[in-house]
C-alpha cells in the first residue's frame, strides 16, 4: 500500500476547509441576537397556578434525578466539573453519574469554557443531535457573556447565541459548590414541566 | 485471494473524549493503522495578544492565567519576568522564594494531572486519575489559602507577589511535604510495573534526540529523548540557582520514559520546595512600584521552565501604559510539531497513548 | 548560564561571507536583509563556532511603516542565544524566505504568522491558515484591524 495515493479522497483539503469555513460564515451571520427560551414564562409569578398531575411528578421526578451529561469541554472551566465529579465534590450523589462521550444518552450540556466561532457548528451539531428533553446550563462567565475575551474578534458572546440556555452559573471559573447549586436549580425547574399537556 | 485495500479519511473531531481538549486530527487510515496525520488547531483561539494591547500591564496577568489553565501560577510568573527585565525592577526576596514554592507546587498539580490522563488514554478508566486528582485537591487548598482561588490564581504581580502569605499556610505546607513523598511512592509502586502499562507504552512513539532539537521540543518530551536541557539549570531564572536539585533525562524517547520523568521531576519539586522554605527570609513582598507601570522604549524575551516546556513571553514596548506587542511561545504547539514522526505507522490506539503522553493543553496551543 | 550574544561580535564573524546583508547590528539584536535570511541562518546553523541548533520562537510585529519578524535562536552546545530580524516594507503582498527546512519548529509557527499578521512565507509546504476558518476576512493581528 503506497502512501502516494493515500491522499485522493472525494474532497480535497482545500475544498475541505472551504466548506467548512462558509458554514462558519453563515454560523456567525445567523446568530447575531439572543435566543429567547421557550420556557421563559416560568420564572414568573404564574408558579402557584400550575398544577400538576400525578403522572406529571412521577415522570418529573425521573427526569430530575437522574441527568446524564454530554461532553462539551472546550477550555478551564472544564477542570472545575472534573473536580465536581471527583471524590470530594461528588455530583453523582445527585444523580448525574455518567459522563459519556455519546450526546444521543445525554439530556443536559454543561457548557465548560469559551465558545468560538470556529467551534461554533460543532457544538450546535453536538446539540441538534440530544433528544427531548434536553436542558442547557451555561457555566462560567464566558458562557453567559462572553467573559474576559467578549471584545476578542473569535469568540461568541455567550452560548445563548446559538442554543437556549436554562441556567446560568456565574464564575470565573464557578466552584464546584456554585456548579452544584445551579443544578439543583435546574432540578426544581425540570420538577415544575408540564409533560401531558404537551402531547395534546 | 489478496483484498483490495485503499485508504480512507477519519475525522478525529474536536468533542473527543480522549483528545484534551478541542483538538482536531484529519487521519488518513490504511486499516488500524495510521498513515497520515494533519492536526486543525483554533477551536479555542480567543486572541489573547491582541487583547493583551489593549490592557495595562497589571491588567494582562488575568488574561495569562488562562493560557495554560492547569498551571496557571508558572504563566503568571513567566509574564512578569519578561516585564521586569523590560523596566529593570527588582524584586524584593521574600517574594522571590514565595515565587518558587507556588511555582514547583504548580508543577506537581501539573505532572499529577498529566500522569492521571495518561493513564485514562491507556485504559485504566479513571482510578488512577481520581487517586491523583485527589492529591492535587490538597495543593488547590493550599493556593486558596494564598490567593482565594482553585483554578485561575492571579497572584503574582509586575514586582513581587500580590499578598503575602496567611498563617496557617506554612503549617499547611509542612504537613503536605511530610506526606506526599509517600503518595508519590505509592502510585510509583503501583504503576510502574504493570503489565498493560508496559505493553502499550514501552517502545511506542519514539523521537530520537536530533529530531527532537530540530523540532523545537522542549520540557519533558525533549528530557526523554536524552537530551540534558532544563532551563533551571542551563539558564537560571528568579533564584533557583540557590537550590540543589537533579534534572530526571530519559534515554529511549517512549511513551513510558515520558512518564517516569513526571514521577521523578515530582519528587525533585518536593526537594526544591523543602529547601525554599528553610531559606525564606522575612520582609517586603512587593517591590515599590507604581500602579501603572511604564516601561521604557525596548524589547524583552524571558523564558521559564513551565511544566510542559519552555513558555516564553516577548514583550515591545513604546513608554506607553500598555504593551506594544506581546507574543506568547506556545509550548504545547511546539511540541506538537514532531507529531507526525511520532504516530506515523502506528494503530489508532497507540496514537491516543502518544499523544496523552505529549500533555497538551489547548489554552496555550491555541491561546 | 545563557550567554546573550551581542550583535556587533556576530556580524564581525558574518562580513566576509555575506558582505552586504548586514543593514544594522546593535548590542541586542542582528538586522539582516530578507532576500539573504535563509543562507544566513544556514550559516549560523552549520558553523563549528556558532551553531544554533534550536529555534526559540519566531514573532511577528507590525510597526505602521514596515513589518518585522525576529528570530530567536539558541545553540544546546555552546549555551548562547542570538536574536535576528527582519524587515518587509509596505502593507500587501508581504514575502519573506521560510526556514521550514533548517528547523522544523518553524513550522506552525510560520502559519500563524500568516493567518494573523498576512506575512507569507515562501518554500513553506503548507501556507494556509491555521487558528481562523478559511473565509475570514483581514489578518486580525495588525494595528489597523478594528
Amino acid at each position: 500500500m503506497e502512501v502516494g495515493g493515500a491522499r485522493e479522497y472525494i474532497y480535497s483539503d482545500a475544498e475541505l476547509d472551504r466548506v467548512e469555513g462558509q458554514v462558519i460564515d453563515e454560523l456567525k451571520a445567523n446568530s447575531q441576537e439572543i435566543i429567547p427560551h421557550p420556557d421563559q414564562w416560568l420564572e414568573q409569578d404564574v408558579e402557584q397556578n400550575i398544577l400538576l398531575t400525578t403522572v406529571d411528578w412521577v415522570i418529573n421526578w425521573g427526569r430530575r434525578s437522574s441527568p446524564w451529561v454530554s461532553l462539551c469541554f472546550p477550555a478551564c472551566c472544564a477542570f472545575e466539573f472534573i473536580a465536581a465529579m471527583g471524590p470530594r465534590f461528588d455530583i453523582s450523589r445527585f444523580g448525574m453519574e455518567i459522563l459519556r462521550a455519546s450526546p444521543r444518552q445525554a439530556d443536559l450540556m454543561i457548557t465548560a469554557g469559551t465558545l468560538t466561532w470556529k467551534m461554533a457548528p460543532n457544538i450546535r451539531r453536538i446539540y441538534n443531535q440530544m433528544a427531548e428533553p434536553k436542558w442547557v446550563i451555561a457555566m462560567g462567565a464566558c458562557a453567559i457573556s462572553g467573559g474576559i475575551f467578549r471584545s476578542s474578534y473569535n469568540v461568541v458572546p455567550g452560548y445563548n447565541h446559538i442554543m437556549p440556555v436554562d441556567v446560568y452559573v456565574p464564575g470565573c471559573p464557578p466552584r464546584p459548590e456554585s456548579l452544584i447549586y445551579g443544578i439543583q436549580m435546574l432540578q426544581e425547574k425540570i420538577a415544575k414541566r408540564k409533560n401531558l399537556a404537551q402531547r395534546g | 485471494m489478496a483484498i483490495r485495500t485503499e485508504p480512507f479519511v477519519l475525522n478525529m473531531g474536536p468533542v473527543h473524549p480522549s483528545t484534551h481538549g478541542v483538538f482536531r486530527m484529519r487521519l488518513t487510515l490504511d486499516g488500524e493503522v495510521v498513515v497520515d496525520i494533519e492536526p486543525v488547531v483554533g477551536y479555542l483561539h480567543r486572541g489573547i495578544e491582541k487583547l493583551a494591547e489593549e490592557r495595562t500591564y497589571t491588567g494582562v496577568i488575568p488574561l495569562t492565567d488562562r493560557l495554560d489553565y492547569i498551571s496557571s501560577m508558572s504563566n503568571n510568573l513567566a509574564y512578569v519576568l519578561a516585564v521586569e527585565k523590560l523596566a529593570g525592577i527588582k524584586v524584593p526576596e521574600r517574594a522571590e522564594y514565595l515565587r518558587v514554592i507556588m511555582a514547583e507546587l504548580q508543577r506537581i498539580g501539573n505532572h499529577l494531572i498529566a500522569t492521571g490522563s495518561f493513564f485514562n488514554d491507556c485504559g485504566a478508566y479513571f482510578t488512577p486519575f481520581l487517586h491523583m486528582y485527589r492529591e492535587r485537591e490538597k495543593i488547590v487548598d493550599l493556593f486558596e489559602m494564598v490567593c482565594g482561588q482553585r483554578l485561575t490564581y492571579n497572584y503574582m504581580r509586575v514586582g513581587g507577589v500580590s499578598q503575602d502569605i496567611p498563617e496557617e499556610f506554612l503549617p499547611a505546607l509542612d504537613r503536605f511535604l511530610e506526606q506526599m513523598p509517600r503518595s508519590v511512592d505509592e502510585f510509583d509502586w503501583f504503576l510502574k510495573d504493570n503489565e498493560i502499562l508496559l505493553t502499550r507504552s514501552k517502545g511506542v512513539g519514539i523521537l530520537t534526540n536530533e529530531k527532537a532539537i530540530n523540532c523545537s521540543i522542549t520540557g519533558p518530551v525533549l528530557r526523554a529523548s536524552g537530551v540534558e536541557w532544563d532551563l533551571r539549570k542551563a539558564d537560571p531564572y528568579s533564584i533557583y540557582d540557590r537550590f540543589e536539585f537533579d534534572i530526571p533525562t530519559g534515554s529511549a524517547g517512549d511513551c513510558y520514559d515520558r512518564y517516569r520523568i513526571r514521577i521523578e521531576e515530582m519528587r525533585q519539586s518536593l526537594r526544591i520546595i523543602e529547601q525554599a522554605v528553610k531559606q525564606m527570609p522575612s520582609g517586603p513582598v512587593m517591590a515599590e512600584v507604581p500602579h501603572l507601570v511604564r516601561p521604557p522604549v525596548g524589547e524583552a524575551y524571558s523564558h521559564i521552565e513551565s511544566p510542559k516546556g519552555e513558555l516564553a513571553f516577548y514583550l515591545v514596548s513604546d513608554n506607553s501604559i500598555a504593551p506594544y506587542r506581546c507574543h506568547i511561545r506556545p509550548t504545547s504547539l511546539m511540541n506538537l510539531s514532531a507529531i507526525r514522526e511520532m504516530v506515523i505507522g502506528w494503530k489508532i490506539a497507540d496514537l491516543m497513548v502518544i499523544f496523552g503522553s505529549i500533555d497538551i493543553c489547548l489554552g496555550e496551543v491555541d491561546r | 548560564m545563557t550567554v546573550a550574544l551581542s550583535g556587533k561580535e556576530v556580524a564581525a564573524k558574518l562580513e566576509q561571507q555575506f558582505p552586504a546583508s548586514i543593514i544594522e547590528s546593535n548590542e541586542d539584536s542582528l538586522l539582516v536583509k530578507s532576500e539573504s535570511l535563509f543562507e544566513l541562518v544556514s550559516f549560523l546553523k552549520t558553523t563549528p563556532d556558532l551553531e544554533f541548533n534550536f529555534l526559540s520562537s519566531i514573532t511577528g510585529i507590525d510597526y505602521f511603516d514596515y513589518f518585522e519578524v525576529v528570530y530567536h535562536l539558541t545553540s544546546m552546545i555552546h549555551n548562547h542565544s542570538l536574536v535576528v530580524k527582519t524587515r518587509c516594507y509596505g502593507r500587501e503582498n508581504l514575502v519573506v524566505p521560510s526556514i521550514v527546512s533548517l528547523y522544523q519548529g518553524a513550522n506552525s509557527q510560520e502559519r500563524e504568522i500568516y493567518d494573523l499578521m498576512g506575512i507569507s512565507f515562501e518554500g513553506h509546504p503548507n501556507m494556509k491558515r491555521i487558528f481562523l476558518w478559511d473565509g475570514f476576512q483581514g489578518h486580525p493581528l495588525r494595528k489597523d484591524y478594528l
